[in-house]
């Protein structure tokens, strides 16, 4: 680049061929953010909202996200789930502000309009008028009809006890959006066994959404940038793995089999993450007990596009909810969980293989600061390009994963959605 | 009534405990605790609602020494500076336990953190809830428990609140 070319122009154009080469202004403008919100968020696609062991029981809800709306997630008293904003249909008002409870319907406490667990308006206070000294004052008018003012619906659609939803009511099928190679990937998990909730943990990254989704699409950096899956060999490049996405690109699943680990000079020589004479002092962190539901692999990471990220590594379990922010920032929520036919010995097992995950993680840490790290070389130079050449140019699945495929896939899938 | 002997021992073991955090020498960390000594950090939604997940739950002091060796070896993570600020604890209760005393207490936190090139934030903030035994060492944590009120993380947690 010359120093005569201008560091913030005003209207980038993306000239790379293909997407091995992605401009660091898609992360940092405001304006594409919108029409991410827009287009991927808030319409034709599902977006994870919470777990179906959650709500267990009629009347019981738990706030959640799409994109940047607050929804509040509910058990209705016929049983079913529904999903509606939180967002008062009189002046607006986020009118929940419990993050979960029980409650037999929603009411905002500004004028106490009074809706269902279904998001339908039951009343409005004075509707009819206050009557005084024989004469009926105020009240709504005449025309005024309940059902259409109720609160902003959601369609839902819940899967192995997963709740999803969107506020595109003419959207695909749930099925036919996740496509049937990612969906084996899902059913693999949420097999129709009763979740159990373990908690939650909650992180605010400053970096771009999309970076988190590539993180989770991007198997080239665990066995480098993290000594745990180098060292034991969790994940590494000598592994046997396979990535898979369904026909648009958009989502993926990132399988692989644990190796024995230790030195092969191929994949560890010049690794400064590799400790050759690491152990560790308490081998329970470490303690993994195959299960018979993972048919093989010993990881598999699915990412579900734009908004979830299912993770099962070894015996740790979770969902990981994206909700940004802005272009340059996003929470990061984890919903860790069992299975209700988890033994007292498994359930330890998997609460304490989740140190390796999460905003303190042994593994994970690490992400969410390199990330943050790539925001701020974003910012400074928009118009500079990221390089994802690992693997060549090309997209498709493969047999190994010593390849940033999956990345060029998802950015194949936003250059067309987002026409930029 | 708890005698002001034991009161200053507890004075000076959380004050110990807070210079060590802050003053990066990791390697004595561990030394806060018994063998099979428990730390955990736990947001406190978890921690009301009786889910058992922690951000870290190391269960043993061997485990506390493995998080050790991830702070100076493993991690890759921006540095920073920590600075504990601990109230006055209040001793809940004094029992007997199989090594004999076994006191309850508990004190608020506030741990500041500063980036470099950065101002100094509010990091995390909650309160201790600990079970600490007399040794021939003297007082030790048998578990200590860390509680934080704080809704996000602002992206990671590296170093021992």
């Amino acid at each position: 680049m010359s120093a005569s070319e201008p560091i913030f122009p005003p209207n980038p154009q993306w000239t790379e061929v293909g997407t091995s080469q992605v401009p660091f202004w898609v992360y940092t403008r405001d304006d594409l953010h919108q029409r991410e919100l827009e287009r991927l968020f808030y319409s034709k696609h599902w977006c994870y909202i919470g777990l179906e062991a959650e709500i267990p029981n009629p009347g019981d809800f738990r706030r959640s996200v799409v994109g940047e709306r607050s929804v509040i997630m509910v058990r209705d008293l016929e049983g079913n789930i529904n999903v509606v904003e939180n967002v008062c249909a009189h002046r607006g008002l986020r009118f929940c502000r419990e993050r979960h409870g029980n409650q037999k319907d929603f009411f905002c406490p500004y004028h106490q309009w009074n809706y269902s667990l279904k998001g339908d308006l039951q009343g409005v206070p004075f509707r009819r008028g206050v009557k005084q000294d024989g004469k009926i004052n105020g009240g709504m008018p005449k025309d005024f009809k309940l059902e259409e003012h109720g609160l902003t619906k959601l369609k839902v659609a819940t899967r192995g006890g997963v709740v999803f939803a969107s506020f595109d009511h003419e959207i695909e099928s749930l099925e036919d959006f996740l496509g049937s190679t990612i969906l084996h990937y899902f059913d693999r998990v949420f097999n129709g066994r009763k979740l159990t909730i373990l908690g939650y943990r909650r992180q605010r990254i400053p970096g771009n959404w999309k970076l988190m989704q590539e993180n989770i699409k991007d198997p080239y950096h665990p066995g480098l940038l993290h000594t745990w899956f180098s060292t034991f060999g969790l994940w590494r490049a000598d592994n046997k793995s396979e990535l898979k996405m369904d026909e648009h690109f958009r989502h993926a699943a990132m399988i692989s089999t644990r190796g024995k680990g230790g030195k092969n000079e191929e994949v560890v020589s010049g690794v400064d993450s590799f400790k050759e004479t690491m152990q560790l002092n308490d081998a329970r962190l470490l303690d993994i007990v195959p299960e018979p539901w993972w048919e093989g692999p010993t990881a598999v990471m699915t990412t579900i596009f734009p908004s979830v990220i299912i993770q099962q590594q070894v015996n740790s379990v979770s969902t990981r909810h994206i909700q940004p922010n802005g272009h340059g920032s996003f929470d990061f929520v984890w919903t860790h969980f069992g299975f209700e036919d988890d033994s007292p010995e498994m359930h330890q097992r998997r609460l304490i293989q989740a140190n390796l995950f999460g905003p303190a993680g042994f593994v994970s840490a690490d992400d969410g600061e390199v990330i943050e790290w790539s925001q701020e070389g974003f910012e400074q130079s928009p118009t500079k390009h990221t390089v994802l050449e690992m693997g060549g140019h090309e997209i498709g699945n493969t047999d190994h994963m010593v390849t940033e495929t999956l990345i060029r896939g998802m950015y194949a899938y936003w250059h067309k959605v987002m026409e930029v | 009534m708890v005698d002001f002997q034991t009161y200053y021992a507890v004075l000076n073991l959380y004050s110990d405990y807070a210079r060590v955090c802050d003053s990066a020498d990791w390697d004595k960390w561990p030394e806060f605790f018994v063998e099979e000594g428990i730390y955990r950090l736990q947001p406190r939604e978890n921690y009301e609602q009786n889910l058992p997940l922690c951000l870290l739950a190391l269960e043993s002091k061997a485990m506390i020494r493995d998080r050790v060796y991830g702070v100076k070896e493993t991690l890759y993570y921006d540095p920073y500076y920590q600075r504990h600020i601990v109230g006055i604890p209040s001793i809940l209760s004094i029992e007997l336990h199989e090594q004999g005393e076994l006191i309850r207490a508990e004190a608020n936190y506030v741990v500041v953190r500063t980036k470099l090139d950065a101002e100094s934030t509010v990091f995390n903030a909650g309160y201790y809830r600990d079970e600490i035994v007399r040794t021939d060492m003297g007082l030790k944590f048998l578990s200590r428990l860390c509680i934080y009120d704080s809704e996000m993380i602002p992206n990671s947690i590296i170093y021992p609140i």
